[in-house]
């Protein structure tokens, strides 16, 4: 059984066909990239797993279960996480509190614990201050020591998707959702960032799919590649298979000016 | 740096902006048209400050000339430029702006004198233009307020030019000479009560503002004590903040367990009228407290919040009085309490759970609509065989406590447990702040859907905001009923839930302590919506000054008096990145630290 299977999936925005007749599926430890040019719907991809947008017709499983109807809380709760593209932190939340609102789904005391501070509300707010930090030192020192208790705001454009990637891996999920976390980030950052990606496999065991504009990255990270074009798949495979695909060649090239990058050639 | 900045013809230093004085001159003559026509010059004659010197009624006006000069005269100071030289020129800006501003009375004096418009505008009256004429002639009164009007905005353009430090004295001598006298209702009280009667009977003329030799001594208090105390207050301060976190942690508790202890002595030795009005206040802070849970934490603008205040009431009337026409169990107070709190929680759940689904404009206007439903209902035919519609129940016991019974004919008893009521609120409100469910009620407030994709069950975590916040202001009603003994719709009108709003903006929103500031400074001394503040005249003229401060809070401090940090930075997220920029807090470069 595949982790996640989404079977003849469509979502439309009035007359819009964001994601037509989509099929797909994630093992359990792959890391698979989705790209495409802008407005491909790969965001709207990543909307639909999430439950922000219903899908109009098709299936979702996830671990063998339908996702279709629940909350975006929900499906959080399953152990699916996400980033988002345009880095939505609580900006004015420290960055230990954004990572321990993340938690909220994997805790569950209430009223009365805090009210009473009983033994089990201390020792869960402990544990989650605890594990927030640890998921903080994933980064290294960047997101640690002084920093933790400063608002989000004032962290740099990189490290504050850094912290997208730790709130995600804050909800304790199973799969992640990345959606292109080394936008706007510099080389040395990226391959950085790539290695951390394939840690997140290896020592936190979670699965991935990633959405990347920066072929460097898509061709070191990924196990499988799969491109979308007006919300349709036209090519899966391996990295070069993909890169070698006329069709993947001619959407990214094939089209009136203002376009976008070739794959290969790193944005 | 250095070099390019110090350079003079570069960066010259920019002279006086006089269109900025005329405008602001311009604004006060205005203002000052508008308050005399508001008729507060005469309504708050009586009142006097300095008695016979100044009166609260002339001090509406005089303030004008004074603070627009001032304000007039500030300026933003760039980065990185200099500040602009003062000189005596910015003395005569100040004087132009105060000349404009008495300028507005002095036209209305003489429009006054020659036309009647006295049919739309009610104190277009003889009596403004014999006060503005300190009962004199016109044309004496003219020059007077021109001369004076031209002086205190010359004083105002000082502000300026002489040292910080003066500038500090001058405005705690005027805050506090008007602080005691306005106050003077409640120190009477509070000296009476330590038997000190005949201290303010030198100070006070007659229960009626300062003396003039109690005015000059409260200023010359005002200037020595600072001076005395200043240097121990800031030693005692710093070695409070050196001291190890275990250490000042219970410095800090000692601190807050002795003045709670002096708060439930002092209702001893205060009289009835301001154990009566503190006690209001109490139940505004109760209130606040709850509506800060709910637009503070959650984000969520409730406009109808006075519904939840009206439950508990009533119920806690239904439970209680042996006059209730329906159902009349006559329990007594705490038993009702619990059945009070349960009700009120499941109000809450009630009209919670469909308008929680709502977001921004949307839900403030449904809950505004739900405010007036619930209103309604008591007052409905329908219904008035349980609730006594217009007549209300009445005959409502008062709380049995063993040795006393609390209730409205005895406010220091109303106080204490207005007091104690108050103490278990803002427990729950620190508790819940920094808990789970806080962190996501903060998390809502920022981004809804993030919070959502972040697994927060958005729905169940609103509505809780909604349930503490009903369960805390049906302590308000349950005491407020028991208090003043009946109940009637009227006193849940929809104005109760604005000016809850306005004391939780005004105070700072999301703070506790800046909700009991706002509820001591707006309901204490201004009055709430029935209630009488210490500034008894003011009342006809209250909703005017709630709404003028809530205008310029918006503009000016949108964070509130005392504000919360966090809602500080939202609301100045530019200036605040500004400035941890400058001071190199942000970080830019991304060299430190690797995995
Ligand atoms: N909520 C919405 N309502 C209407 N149209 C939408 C909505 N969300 C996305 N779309 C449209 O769906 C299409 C796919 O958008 P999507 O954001 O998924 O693209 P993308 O592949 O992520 O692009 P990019 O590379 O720029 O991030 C676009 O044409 C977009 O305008
Ligand atoms: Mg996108």
């Amino acid at each position: 059984m595949s982790m996640l299977e989404i079977k003849d999936l469509s979502v439309t925005f009035g007359g819009l066909h964001a994601l037509k007749n989509l099929d797909f599926r994630v093992e359990e430890g792959e890391i698979v990239s989705v790209i495409g040019p802008n407005g491909a719907g790969k965001t709207t991809f990543f909307n639909m797993i999430s439950g922000m947008v219903t899908p109009t017709s098709g299936d979702i499983f996830f671990e063998g279960e339908s996702l279709l109807g629940l909350d975006p809380s929900q499906v959080t709760e399953r152990g699916i996480a996400r980033t988002f593209q345009n880095v939505r932190l609580f900006a004015n939340m420290t960055i230990l509190e954004n990572v321990m609102v993340a938690q909220h789904c994997r805790t569950d005391q209430k009223v009365f614990g805090a009210l009473f501070q009983t033994k089990a509300f201390k020792s869960e707010e402990e544990a989650i201050r605890t594990y927030g930090e640890e998921v903080l030192s994933f980064f290294g020192s960047r997101l640690t020591g002084y920093r933790l208790d400063q608002p989000a705001s004032v962290l740099s454009y990189a490290n504050r998707r850094r912290l997208e990637i730790a709130r995600a891996m804050a909800t304790r999920p199973r799969l992640l959702l990345l959606d292109e976390p080394v936008a706007g980030m510099n080389p040395r950052e990226s391959a950085e960032l790539t290695t951390l990606i394939g840690r997140l496999r290896t020592e936190w065991g979670f699965t991935v799919v990633m959405i990347e504009h920066d072929m460097s990255v898509v061709r070191d990270v990924s196990d499988r590649v799969v491109v979308l074009d007006h919300g349709e798949t036209i090519a899966q495979g391996s990295y070069e298979d993909v890169a070698n695909d006329p069709q993947v060649i001619e959407a990214y090239l094939g089209r009136p000016v203002g376009s976008e990058e070739i794959p290969g050639e790193s944005s | 740096m250095t070099a390019i900045s110090n350079d003079p013809s570069i960066y010259e230093t920019p002279g006086i902006n006089w269109r900025r004085q005329i405008r602001f001159g311009l604004i006060g003559a205005l203002s000052t048209a508008f308050i005399s026509l508001a008729g507060m010059p005469v309504g708050l004659d009586g009142r006097s400050i300095i008695q016979p010197v100044l009166s609260m009624g002339y001090l509406s006006l005089l303030w004008v000339p004074f603070v627009f000069a001032s304000i007039a005269g500030s300026e933003v100071v760039l980065e990185g430029m200099a500040e602009r030289q003062r000189s005596a020129r910015d003395l005569w800006a100040g004087a132009l702006v105060g000349l404009g501003s008495s300028g507005g009375v002095v036209l209305l004096m003489i429009l006054i004198q020659n036309f009647d418009l006295r049919d739309p505008l009610v104190n277009w009256s003889p009596q403004l233009l014999e006060l503005l004429s300190f009962d004199r002639s016109a044309a004496f009164g003219m020059v007077i307020w021109l001369v004076l009007g031209t002086f205190l905005g010359f004083l105002g353009g000082s502000m300026h030019v002489v040292p910080q430090k003066f500038r500090s004295a001058t405005l705690t001598v005027c805050l506090s000479v008007f602080g005691v006298s306005v106050l003077e209702t409640f120190l009477t009280d509070l000296l009476e009560g330590f038997g000190l009667e005949g201290l303010t009977d030198l100070v006070y003329y007659k229960r009626g503002g300062l003396e003039v030799l109690g005015a000059v001594a409260v200023a010359a208090l005002a200037l020595a004590v600072p001076l005395i105390a200043g240097p121990r207050v800031a030693r005692v301060k710093t070695q409070v903040i050196e001291m190890p976190s275990e250490e000042r942690r219970r410095v800090n508790l000692a601190l807050l367990a002795v003045s709670a202890a002096l708060l439930f002595v002092l209702p001893f030795f205060l009289g009835k009228i301001t154990n009566e009005l503190l006690a209001n206040v109490g139940l505004f802070v109760l209130l606040a407290l709850g509506l800060n849970i709910v637009v503070g934490l959650a984000g969520i603008l409730d406009l109808g919040y006075v519904a939840f205040f009206a439950v508990g009431g009533y119920t806690t009337a239904v439970l209680t009085s042996p006059n209730s026409p329906g159902f009349s169990p006559e329990l007594p107070w705490p038993v009702a309490l619990i059945a009070v709190v349960i009700l009120t929680g499941l109000v809450g759940l009630f009209i919670g759970a469909p308008v929680i689904r709502m977001r921004g404009d949307y839900l403030a206007i449904v809950t505004l609509g739900f405010g007036e439903i619930i209103r309604l209902l008591f007052l409905s035919d329908w219904l008035s065989g349980w609730f006594g519609g217009a007549q209300g129940i009445t005959n409502i016991p008062g709380v049995n406590v063993g040795i006393a019974t609390v209730k409205g004919t005895d406010p220091r008893s109303v106080f204490l447990l207005v007091l104690v009521f108050c103490g278990i609120a803002i427990y729950v409100s620190w508790r819940l702040e920094n808990s789970r469910l806080g962190r996501a009620w903060m998390a809502i407030r920022e981004d809804e859907d993030v919070a959502e994709a972040m697994g927060v069950n958005t729905t169940n975590t609103k509505l809780m905001a909604f349930v503490v916040g009903a369960v805390l202001a049906s302590f308000s009603g349950a005491i407020f009923s028991a208090k003043v003994g009946s109940i009637f719709p009227t006193s849940f009108l929809m104005l109760v839930s604005i000016i809850i709003l306005v004391v939780v903006i005004v105070g700072g929103m999301g703070n506790i302590t800046g909700v009991i500031v706002g509820a001591l400074v707006l309901i204490g001394v201004l009055g709430g919506p029935k209630q009488p503040g210490l500034l008894q005249e003011f009342s006809q003229f209250k909703l005017l000054i709630y709404g003028a401060l809530l205008v310029w809070m918006m503009l000016k401090r949108p964070e509130g008096l005392v504000p919360n940090v966090r809602r500080t930075r939202e609301l100045h997220q530019e200036e605040f990145l500004q400035d941890a920029w400058l001071k190199g807090e942000i970080d830019t470069d991304d060299q430190e630290g690797t995995a």
